[in-house]
């Protein structure tokens, strides 16, 4: 394995990780919000903040860890993505800083104020849409050099069917991760009506997301001819993506072993993700940016490696002991003690 | 849609500044408690453990309590300036990309250090036994945020004092990520940073525990509050003032138009004198306060010693000459700040009457605000006594501006968040604490206890 190739797969395994719990934090906010006006917050507040209230931080971290690493190892990327990037990436940030606060703002300062809950709730529900928007780019067509300088075309941007189905894609998948994660975090905790209550939006969900899912590749052949034929080449990974979403929404049918249900999930979702990765390579920006014409120095490259292995062997542990007490901790699940600051 | 011509470029140059400026201005408010705060939880933590005495562990609760909204804003923040770093600066972070990626990595490491640990910290109240076991929790989260801080400012050290890579035909050669760290910027960069963070912090809370007990309260909590951060904040900005010289020795030696641009030292030559307040008229300085021999002793500890002055320089390689306001109002706060705390101090021990009057306690109120400006004022002359450069002596910074046509709306959308954002934390900090006053609080912890505890 080349560096280039280790370095993209250690971005593209954190930026999994950060839709994983993104998706999970996004979702929850959006349905806090809609118990909210449907009157069902007694039901699913408090599973939705015992579970985000410890991780909030931890989530945004994934972030920032893939943007500035994907600057570390392919510095090309600012000069690309960084020019066409400015407006769709700083709504994203502009969602982003209003969620993260105004759930803080919520959860610490004034529990229970409906207008709080509302902006971190619509927030976190637009957030997937304007970064997914990225991925739209990566596709290639919407990027013209003008005097050697990347010029984004807005108007083909915003008329692509391809743009919209990411974007429903995106919000269809979120809501689903979500619900599934928080159904077996409601089971857990042994209350039966979040459990219910959740275990419906996410069969809601499940539908509109392999849907969506299916209808991108269809979108692409049209789009991006030469990606459509690497995702045949890796047919494999999306057909145990399949399968692994049939798993998922029969357990949940079947009212049974939740846990799994959502280990399924993240299958499901790793071999999409991977598959969609792989077949995009070599491109970060096709035609324009690859992989190998990016990539930094061989002493920058090293010593981000070392200094990753270095900072997992700190993080790993530390992680662990954060889901222990707050994912496996029988108490702290049910809501027995009161530990908060 | 046009995009890229050269109008269109001068526009984005002046309005990526701009942002960047308003961003960091915003965010270093929050930056700096997120630095210091979580060092006073600690010792608060550990002076209660040590003394036994439930007030400090009180004060540590409740200053977590409000620190997670902070953090919660500074987060968010800091997100947004790393990003605009890339938006607004694509060329710069291009080239900077290969030579400091390094520091800009582990900072996101020490970040996740700080915030696993946090929310750790703040959900495990009373769930262990031994509070010791709590206070060590508060190490990682200690650590993480002074070191978020010191890698951030190696990143921004390296722009004053680019080194560790050659750069042979616009193409970089020879590049070595540790040599950029170890920059001769960064120990004293780094060092100011820090300490002037853990200052700050300290005189915010201090301002806290003043402004309550002018407001009725004369509670033995908020005594003891104010008595510990006043004498922190002591301590830490007499290290300020020893680290700002060593600023200055530094300056001279490796950065001479940032140190003559802030002292108005036009011509080069020995004896020179240090240069306080006044105003400039053309080249002429008015109604200034002049010390003899003060700039050599800053710049070189020797009275005779020569400091180059600003006919060194080309006239487009010379930063703005406002930055001296901006020298003397971080020097003039961190001189009355050292005073006022050591007064204090003095006089608490002493049991002079003077400390507790109602207008001593004012201006440790006005304390906090100041600490605040003053950060303000050193980061503007930091960042402006480097222009007309983004990288000294290698990229001008109108080189390294995004050719987008949007920035201008986009700095108006982001001030509109930051206004959003500043009141939203005014208004549940104040709910926050006014719904939950401290003498109820610590009814409660007694009546839980079973009223044993003091």
């Amino acid at each position: 394995m080349t560096l280039e190739i280790l370095g993209i797969t250690v971005l593209w395994t954190f930026l999994f990780g950060y839709i994983l719990v993104g998706a999970i934090d996004f979702g929850a906010g959006f349905f806090n919000a809609y118990s909210l006006l449907t009157g069902k917050q007694r039901i699913l507040t408090n599973i939705i903040q015992r579970y985000l209230s410890p991780v909030w931080e931890v989530t945004n971290v994934f972030l920032v860890f893939f943007f500035v690493g994907i600057i570390g190892f392919f510095p090309k990327t600012a000069f690309y993505y960084g020019t066409t990037l400015l407006v769709p990436v700083s709504i994203g940030i502009i969602l982003l800083a209003i969620r993260g606060s105004y759930y803080a703002f919520e959860t610490y300062g004034a529990r229970g104020h409906k207008g709080y809950s509302f902006m971190y709730g619509l927030a976190g529900i637009l957030l997937p849409a304007s970064l997914s928007i990225v991925l739209t780019i990566s596709e290639g067509g919407f990027v013209e050099m003008v005097d050697g300088k990347p010029v984004l075309d807005y108007w083909l941007l915003f008329t692509s069917p391809l743009t919209w189905a990411i974007v429903v894609l995106s919000i269809a998948a979120t809501l689903y991760i979500s619900a599934v994660f928080l159904t077996w975090y409601a089971n857990k905790a042994r209350d039966v009506e979040a459990t219910n209550l959740l275990r419906k939006y996410a069969l809601t969900w499940a539908l509109p997301t392999i849907i969506t899912a299916g209808g991108i590749i269809v979108e692409l052949r049209n789009h991006n001819p030469e990606h459509y034929s690497n995702i045949q080449n890796f047919w494999p990974m999306f057909l145990i993506s399949f399968l692994l979403f049939i798993g998922t929404v029969w357990l949940l049918w079947k009212r049974r072993n939740y846990g799994w249900a959502f280990i399924l999930l993240g299958g499901q979702f790793i071999f999409a993700f991977f598959g969609y990765g792989a077949s995009h390579y070599p491109y970060l920006l096709y035609p324009y940016l690859t992989i190998y014409d990016s990539f930094t120095n061989p002493a920058m490259a090293i010593s981000l490696i070392v200094v990753f292995i270095m900072g997992l062997g700190l993080l790993i542990p530390s992680l662990y002991l954060l889901m222990r007490l707050f994912l496996f901790d029988k108490n702290y699940v049910r809501g027995k003690g009161d530990y908060h600051a | 849609m046009r995009e890229g011509n050269s109008v269109g470029n001068e526009e984005a140059v002046f309005f990526s500044r701009v942002l960047t400026e308003t961003t960091l201005s915003f965010h270093i408010i929050f930056a700096t408690i997120g630095v210091g705060v979580p060092l006073m939880i600690m010792i608060a933590q550990w002076v209660g453990i040590r003394k036994n005495d439930e007030h400090y562990i009180l004060l540590a609760r409740r200053w977590a309590r409000g620190f997670v909204i902070t953090v919660a804003v500074g987060v968010v923040t800091g997100t947004a300036i790393g990003l605009q770093l890339s938006l607004l600066w694509p060329n710069f972070m291009e080239l900077a990309g290969n030579v400091i990626a390094l520091p800009l990595f582990m900072e996101t490491f020490a970040f996740f250090f700080e915030a696993i640990f946090l929310g750790i910290y703040l959900y495990t109240w009373d769930r262990f036994e031994n509070q010791k076991k709590h206070l060590l929790l508060l190490i990682p989260v200690a650590l993480g945020a002074s070191f978020s801080a010191v890698f951030i400012t190696i990143v921004n050290a390296f722009m004053n004092a680019p080194q560790g890579f050659d750069l042979v035909d616009g193409e970089l050669i020879n590049i070595n990520p540790l040599i950029a760290m170890l920059n001769p910027a960064m120990p004293t960069k780094v060092a100011h940073v820090v300490v002037t963070a853990y200052m700050t912090a300290a005189f915010v809370l201090a301002s806290i525990a003043a402004y309550r007990l002018l407001k009725g309260s004369n509670h033995e909590y908020h005594k003891k509050a104010l008595f510990l951060t006043m004498k922190i904040g002591l301590i830490f900005s007499v290290a300020a003032a020893i680290i700002g010289d060593f600023s200055g020795k530094y300056l001279a030696e490796y950065q001479p138009e940032k140190l003559a641009a802030a002292e108005w030292h036009f011509e080069t030559e020995g004896n020179a004198p240090l240069i306080l307040y006044g105003v400039l008229d053309g080249e002429e300085v008015k109604y200034a306060l002049e010390i003899p021999y003060a700039l050599s002793i800053l710049a070189h500890s020797i009275p005779s010693a020569e400091v180059i002055g600003l006919d060194q320089f080309p006239d487009d390689e010379i930063p703005p000459l406002y930055i001296h306001y901006l020298f003397d109002i971080m020097v003039t706060i961190g001189v009355w700040m050292t005073v006022l705390s050591a007064v204090f101090w003095i006089g608490t021990r002493r049991r002079w009457k003077m400390v507790s009057t109602k207008w001593f306690r004012w201006l440790i109120v006005l304390g906090g605000p100041l600490s605040i400006i003053a950060i303000e004022a050193g980061w503007w002359m930091a960042e402006v006594g480097r222009q007309p450069w983004i990288l000294r002596g290698l990229m001008r910074t109108e080189d390294a501006a995004t050719t987008s046509g949007h920035v201008d709306t986009m700095l108006i959308l982001f001030c509109l968040l930051y206004i959003v954002l500043g009141i939203g934390v005014i208004v549940v900090l104040r709910r926050m604490f006014r719904n939950n006053p401290v003498d109820r609080e610590i009814e409660d912890r007694e009546m839980e206890k079973g009223g044993d505890v003091l």
